[in-house]
């Protein structure tokens, strides 16, 4: 089976409506930024707490934001919102907004107490299974096992206490148990077990699965270093291109990178998504990938240059790119599919991470085709037009090499 | 030809055996492949649950604690020499920044003009890290000389490490690290991280809540809050004293307030050990030993104050107050404690030596052992779609080719999972993700290749001939993608943390292995099939 046998299509020629595409996108993001008032950033790089919650049952939002508003201990805006993941049921996220580091802490602490005070029965002496810890857990059950005369060697008790606590954490239940009765299919839970469980725990109807706190320091370091990185990676390759290629390819395919990033951080404006670390770790693979396409075409170009001596630019540039059509098409389409299904299948900790992979990798092949060779195209023109003689090569001094030994080939 | 074809295959087939070596050991049994497995693979935090977090430690706080130090020892020298001096002071830094601690000097005020010689002599005689500043004909500033105050700085972070570590030790994990995190500017910051910990409440507890320990001589109380104390004292407190709450306990309603003097008369530097007990009556106590220097201290404190109370403040909190009943030298008990947990937990901060420093939390992030498990499932269900749906297109589009490139990218992964293995590198979330990106874009390098091949097969020529100028014609190409997205990863290595930083490892490991599988590991296979059948005409591709 083989798609894109000699293809021959007007890339170059065309290019007008597909800048202009660009165009309308770049801006559209831009808009879109502008509009709501910046970037939304995630916890990493706007500092704050953020805890998500899961729950038995659907979360009762309104009462968890009127507990909230009524404790007078959290300094600050409380935010409760639904975790929107397919994936993910009844979840919440609890955030509160950035202050600094030491009411950080405090913050933290109070948002663990109002939803005990609201859900849990702190008062009632007993332990609550689905956030107890295997060392308290077992630290509980020690004495009264004894003393209903349960035999337990030490040894004995840590095993069944991890046996309850891995069960109780393994998806479905995923850190909630809902009735002690589904406890009873673990080996090693017996009668008497069971019932000095009931006894002294209880089972409340939420967990704290993650806690993040970033204090103003921290987040104002992590921002400085996703740009850092960014930039530091975008002049890298320019180096590592403009030292393969000539300097103009290595900023036509920056250009182009660059191009990706915008499109993609507009998409993300336009989704409401959140851009975390990492989302910059998804854009700077991006970045790395959206070269890759882009260098094979150059490549291309640039063996084509060394054959097809006589060729005007842009009809050589035409034929490189309909000839690696077909491996560019494959290559994204597979890449995107692994993206595809991270994006589908891969949860909500990898929800932004694969969005702006999905949006980049599509951004990416099509800038390789659309953006970077009619860049170099427009340059060598212009060079061309202000000089007012034939086409000059683009590799004219590499070209001035082979031209003196033809048998030599160059890399 | 064949020779070499032999040689090839044996360098695969070792490469093989040592990967999967690295990955499940020598298993005997379904178990315990699964064990070695997981033994082999470390998980990140964020795959297997635990808290990260970074503490900065409050420097300003040791030099404070220097300066005041050094107060008692020039109180003594002047009284020695028979200096008159009216007050010595240093500033209350307890709730600034670290940069205070550049600031921190001490206020000599009311040295007579007429000793001004004497005491300046003093001073440099005996105290020669300090620079003395006249402020004007009685009133003095010393500050500790520029490259002595780093070197404290540094010192207690450096001890603030060591303390952290060994109080994280006695939480008994077998994995965690402390580390100091220094970054620009910010030299005071300590990385914590504890996989596995699914109480990061008491994680914090242990490290440095109670982080400074003083036992203080308590002037008046006790108050019913802090503004009926003021109240009491006509608004202002006398001078060299503090107000300090005392912890609520368990019946206890409402808070009480003490008026305590500033400077302790011990701190924790001087303590030296301290074990749970029972007293007479059942109730938990802490029994501590002291320095021999602070013993000294100690006694002479106890015994000039018979029947006055003393506090005992951990992080300016009282613990608790205690009438001194007799001259206490080098070991003493604090007693009135709540449950036996309180008091290990007290004898755990006195053994391990108080940090020289509090701390406050710059970062934390707490994973609970469930959302680990969900994100690896997750990862899983991704991974496995996601490699279904490429061996499918590969098979389909490149036939017999695509096998090839499948066996390929089963060996990428094999390496792959060896070399992180191996590196003791940790896998994270992004990490999966890593490794899934990388089945898509080491996949490119195969279809490159084939690519390539038709192309050759098209212009007409034979199988072999075609497949050689395929792989060669692509190898520079295959260099040039691998290197830009390996530089681009080695930024993100560079500046990440966590999570990130193993997503850029998983990428690159994953890509160099990509580099031998995808050339040296298909052509040798493709060599193998077509080795002796020159005359081929046809390819399956």
């Amino acid at each position: 089976m083989e798609l894109f046998k000699n293809t021959n299509y007007d890339f170059l020629g065309k290019k007008w409506p597909f800048i202009i595409a660009s165009l309308v996108l770049t801006v559209a993001g831009f808009a879109s930024i502008l509009m709501q008032g910046g970037l939304k950033f995630g916890i990493d790089f706007k500092g704050g707490t953020l805890m998500t919650v899961k729950f038995a049952q659907k979360p009762p939002i309104e009462k968890i934001r009127s507990a909230f508003s009524r404790s007078g201990k959290i300094k600050g805006e409380v935010s409760v919102q639904n975790f929107t993941d397919p994936q993910t049921q009844n979840e919440i996220e609890i955030g509160t907004e950035l202050v600094n580091e030491k009411q950080l802490a405090a913050n933290r602490q109070s948002m663990e107490e109002v939803l005990a005070d609201t859900f849990a029965q702190p008062g009632s002496g007993k332990l609550d299974l689905n956030s107890a810890s295997k060392e308290s857990l077992a630290a509980r059950l020690r004495d009264p096992l004894a003393a209903a005369g349960v035999p337990m060697a030490e040894p004995q008790l840590q095993k069944v206490v991890a046996d309850i606590l891995d069960y109780r954490d393994t998806p479905p239940r995923s850190g909630l148990i809902g009735d002690f009765s589904q406890l009873s299919s673990l080996p090693g839970v017996n009668a008497g077990i069971m019932s000095t469980l009931k006894q002294e725990c209880y089972l409340a109807p939420y967990t704290v699965k993650k806690t993040e706190m970033v204090g103003p320091k921290v987040g104002a370091e992590l921002r400085n270093k996703a740009v850092l990185a960014t930039l530091y990676a975008l002049a890298g390759m320019l180096a590592y291109i403009a030292f393969r290629f000539e300097w103009i390819y290595g900023v036509a395919a920056v250009i182009a990178v660059f191009h990706d990033t915008l499109i993609t951080i507009g998409l993300f404006s336009i989704f409401h998504e959140e851009i975390s670390m990492t989302v910059i770790a998804a854009l700077l693979t991006l970045v790395g990938y959206s070269m890759n396409d882009t260098i094979v075409i150059f490549d291309r170009i640039r063996e084509n240059l060394k054959i097809m001596r006589r060729e005007p630019l842009e009809s050589l540039m035409n034929k490189s790119v309909n000839q690696t059509l077909s491996r560019t098409i494959m290559s994204a389409g597979l890449t995107f599919l692994t993206v595809v299904a991270l994006f589908i299948w891969g949860g909500p900790v990898l929800h932004t991470f694969s969005f702006a992979l999905v949006c980049g990798i599509t951004v990416g092949t099509y800038s390789s085709v659309f953006i970077a060779s009619p860049i170099v195209l427009f340059w060598h023109n212009y060079t061309d037009s202000r000089k007012r003689t034939a086409p000059v090569l683009a590799t004219a001094a590499r070209t001035d090499a082979s031209r003196k030994n033809p048998s030599k080939a160059v890399k | 030809m064949k020779n070499n074809l032999t040689a090839r295959t044996v360098v695969i087939v070792v490469t093989i055996l040592i990967c999967v070596f690295g990955i499940i050991d020598f298993p005997k049994s379904g178990a315990d492949l699964v064990k070695n497995f997981k033994d082999n693979i470390r998980l990140g935090l964020d795959l297997k649950g635990g808290t990260h977090l970074v503490l900065e430690i409050q420097v300003q706080q040791a030099v404070k604690a220097d300066a005041d130090q050094t107060a008692e020892r020039l109180k003594d020298d002047l009284k020695k020499q028979n200096v008159a001096w009216g007050s010595m002071d240093t500033p209350d830094v307890r709730d600034g920044h670290v940069e205070d601690a550049d600031n921190v000097a001490l206020a000599i005020k009311g040295i007579p003009a007429t000793q001004s010689s004497a005491f300046r002599g003093l001073v440099s005689e005996r105290y020669p890290n300090y620079i003395l500043t006249a402020l004007n004909s009685t009133d003095y500033s010393m500050k500790l000389k520029p490259t002595d105050l780093n070197d404290l700085k540094v010192d207690t972070v450096k001890r603030a490490v060591d303390t952290i570590g060994n109080r994280i030790d006695q939480l008994g994990l077998a994995e965690k690290s402390v580390q100091q995190y220094g970054k620009a500017g910010s030299k005071y910051e300590v990385l914590v991280q504890l996989p596995g910990v699914d109480d990061p409440a008491r994680a914090k507890e242990l490290i440095g809540t109670a982080a400074v320990l003083e036992i203080c001589d308590v002037k008046e109380g006790p108050f019913p809050s802090r503004e009926g104390a003021l109240a009491q004292k006509g608004g202002i407190l006398p001078l060299g004293t503090k107000l300090v709450r005392s912890k609520p306990r368990g019946t206890q309603d409402g808070e009480q307030w003490f008026l305590v003097v500033k400077t302790p008369v011990i701190t924790g530097r001087e303590m030296r050990n301290a074990r749970p007990g029972q007293d007479e009556f059942r109730k938990w106590e802490t029994n501590f030993s002291l320095s021999q220097d602070g013993g000294r201290r100690f006694g002479r404190y106890t015994e000039a104050n018979i029947g006055n109370k003393l506090a005992v403040v951990l992080d300016n909190q009282i613990v608790s107050v205690a009438t001194i009943q007799s001259k206490i030298e080098d070991s003493g008990r604090i007693t009135g404690l709540g449950s036996e947990e309180e008091s290990v937990d007290l004898s755990r901060y006195l053994r391990s030596g108080s940090l020289p420093a509090g701390v406050i939390y710059n970062e934390e992030r707490s994973i609970g052992p469930s959302l680990g498990a969900d994100s690896i499932h997750a990862g899983l269900v991704a991974g496995l779609a996601g490699l279904m749906a490429v061996i499918a297109v590969m098979l389909v589009y490149y036939k017999r080719a695509g096998v090839n490139a499948v066996l390929a990218l089963a060996l990428n992964t094999v390496i792959l999972l060896a070399a992180v293995s191996y590196f003791h590198a940790v896998l994270t979330l992004p990490g999966i993700a890593g490794i899934i990106l990388t089945i898509g874009m080491a996949v490119d390098s195969n279809v490159l290749i084939f690519e390539r091949i038709r192309e050759e097969l098209r212009t007409g020529k034979s199988v072999i001939a075609a497949v050689d100028n395929g792989f060669s014609k692509a190898w520079w190409t295959i260099v040039d993608t691998h290197v830009t997205t390996v530089v681009s990863c080695a930024f993100l290595f560079l500046f990440g943390e966590g999570p990130v930083r193993g997503f850029a490892v998983t990428l690159v490991i994953g890509l160099i292995a990509n580099v031998f599988t995808a050339v040296f590991v298909s052509k040798t296979i493709f060599d193998y099939e077509l080795a002796g059948r020159r005359q081929l005409t046809e390819l399956s591709i």
